[in-house]
């Protein structure tokens, strides 16, 4: 079970989301885990070989790595993106029961049930409405609390998102205070802002995105209570119909294959 | 994920490119992905191990390697090919946006049967319209990551060239002290192959940018001499429904032939002699 596995079980879960989170699960693949698994990986491969202390006291360095670094930020950044990607599988999970339970109903050969066949329902995508719609909304909640969180941890944990050249240690058994040495410092520090940028990036999609759901949902609530008022008028969804037609070849004539009945 | 999965996502993306488009792609990931990852990283691999500075003092090799090396070249070409070729997944989302749309479309007509369905997945968008645009800035955000990589690359190592002494006087070093960096002159010939390669990678860009401003120049000229495209402004125009039957006229005769029979069987219309096309 690597990344890729990830990016296979998320993949599946793409289908359902709204274009924003198509647009989130692209940055999070190709900006965060890939950048990890391609450069920061390397960046960090030798951060406690490398980590050098002036003193030949034995432990004095294994004692200071571990003061100054408690959990190394390639780990950190693992676990956000595990915690942040898997929020998407609640709703895989909700969309899963849903056909399983679409299934049951055309196996009955429920007369309610509009599918011609099983295959039909496997394929089928389910809008966001109902209690999908809450199971999302939650999903993207958690997702924005995982990423402040971890957000939080990594300014907690190394006060600030800069990496120091040299750092001053007094742990025993180092006698005194001992000089420290950090292995690639700037590079380290350039990698960090890249990964809080994206982070940042990922959270205003995220907010972006449950803004989108609020207003869809509001939206749809006025049309329903608006539509209960008027009577049904068969004409009015004749036009409809043909309006939303005209605006979608208007729209995109120009790659349009389909010409329409006048 | 990593240089595989970037693949599969960009060939997706090659299907609505032009010619140049797809040449550029294959330049990128064999001449520059290809190379950074089976030449380049072992070359780079022994950086940090391997550089040696002329002192026993502790930290001082950490603390030159640093200050000579900001950042590693390979992770540098690392993040410019990463970003080089997202602008790309823009003209992917429009394409999926607008196969969308034209999903919605065939349900609103009453032709969402399977067949019709897959045809929409499968056939090529004409680069024309609002895609046009998208394509274009995908294309002017790629030379503008290349050239401002290219910039960083100059000043952070100027004259591209790798050093074998740099001499250095960072705290904890006393005094000046030399340092010997691991294999300079396979370094430089490596630097200067990305470098060649992205020149080209820009020439590319360029060539590509020159075609569809011309093409699209090409046909809004051939559409402004078109007699019976009626009054005045291509805007005016392109809301007609004279132009806009043309137009689907014209689709008519330019798309998959099955396609082509199902409509006209279905909605009736009738070819005309003059062709309008889109730009």
């Amino acid at each position: 079970m690597d990344w890729g596995a990830l990016h296979t079980i998320l993949g599946g879960v793409n289908k359902h989301s709204t274009s924003i989170g198509k647009i989130w699960l692209t940055v999070l693949f190709i900006f965060r885990i890939m950048i990890l698994v391609v450069a920061a990986e390397r960046v960090w491969g030798d951060e406690q070989d490398d980590f050098v202390c002036n003193t030949l006291q034995p432990g004095c360095k294994n004692v200071c790595y571990d003061h100054f670094f408690p959990i190394s930020h390639i780990r950190l950044w693992a676990l956000q993106l595990i915690f942040v990607s898997t929020p998407a599988l609640l709703v895989a999970m909700h969309v899963a029961y849903r056909r399983h339970e679409k299934k049951r109903q055309f196996r009955k050969g429920d007369k309610k049930c509009e599918y011609k066949d099983i295959e039909e329902i496997r394929s089928q995508r389910f809008h966001i409405e109902g209690s999908l719609w809450w199971t999302y909304t939650g999903s993207i909640f958690f997702r924005l609390i995982f990423e402040a969180v971890f957000m939080y941890a990594f300014y907690y944990m190394y006060d600030g998102y800069q990496m120091p050249r040299l750092m001053k240690c007094s742990a025993w058994p180092c006698p005194n205070t001992v000089d420290c040495f950090v292995s690639r410092p700037t590079e380290k520090t350039v990698f960090t802002i890249f990964m809080i940028a994206v982070s940042s990036i990922c959270i205003l999609l995220n907010v972006a995105e449950l803004c989108y759901l609020l207003t869809k949902f509001f939206l749809r609530r006025s049309k329903k209570s608006g539509n209960a008022k008027q009577q049904p008028n068969h004409e009015n969804k004749e036009e409809t119909k043909q309006n939303e037609m005209n605006e979608l070849i208007s729209d995109s004539c120009q790659n349009t294959v389909i010409g329409f009945s006048s | 994920m990593n240089w595989a999965g970037l693949y599969t996502v960009l060939s997706g993306v090659n299907r609505h490119s032009t010619a140049i488009g797809r040449i550029w792609l294959s330049v990128i990931f064999i001449f520059r992905i290809m190379v950074l990852v089976v030449a380049a990283e072992s070359v780079w691999g022994d950086e940090k191990s391997a550089f040696t500075c002329n002192t026993q003092q502790p930290g001082c090799n950490s603390v030159c390697y640093d200050h000579f090396f900001p950042i590693s070249h390979i992770r540098l070409w690392a993040l410019q090919l990463i970003l080089v070729t997202t602008p790309a997944l823009l003209v992917a989302m429009h394409v999926a946006y607008q196969q969308h749309q034209e999903k919605k479309l065939l349900v609103l007509t009453g032709h969402a049967d399977a067949k019709h369905m897959e045809e929409v997945k499968k056939h090529k968008m004409r680069i024309s319209g609002s895609l046009w645009w998208t394509y274009v800035c995908s294309v002017v955000f790629r030379l503008l990551f290349e050239a401002v990589f290219m910039y960083i690359f100059y000043m952070l190592y100027p004259g591209y060239q790798m050093m074998r002494l740099v001499k250095c006087e960072a705290y904890p070093c006393p005094n000046t002290v030399d340092c010997f960096i691991s294999r300079p002159t396979e370094k430089t010939i490596f630097t200067v192959f990305m470098l060649v390669t992205s020149s080209i990678c820009i020439v590319l860009n360029m060539a590509e940018l020159i075609y569809l401003v011309v093409r699209a120049c090409a046909r809004r000229s051939h559409h402004n001499s078109n007699p019976s495209s009626g009054k005045g402004s291509f805007y005016g125009h392109k809301h007609s429904s004279e132009y806009k039957q043309n137009e689907i006229n014209q689709l008519l005769t330019e798309q998959d032939g099955s396609l082509k029979d199902m409509l006209r069987r279905n909605s009736g219309l009738q070819e005309k002699g003059d062709r309008c096309s889109a730009c």
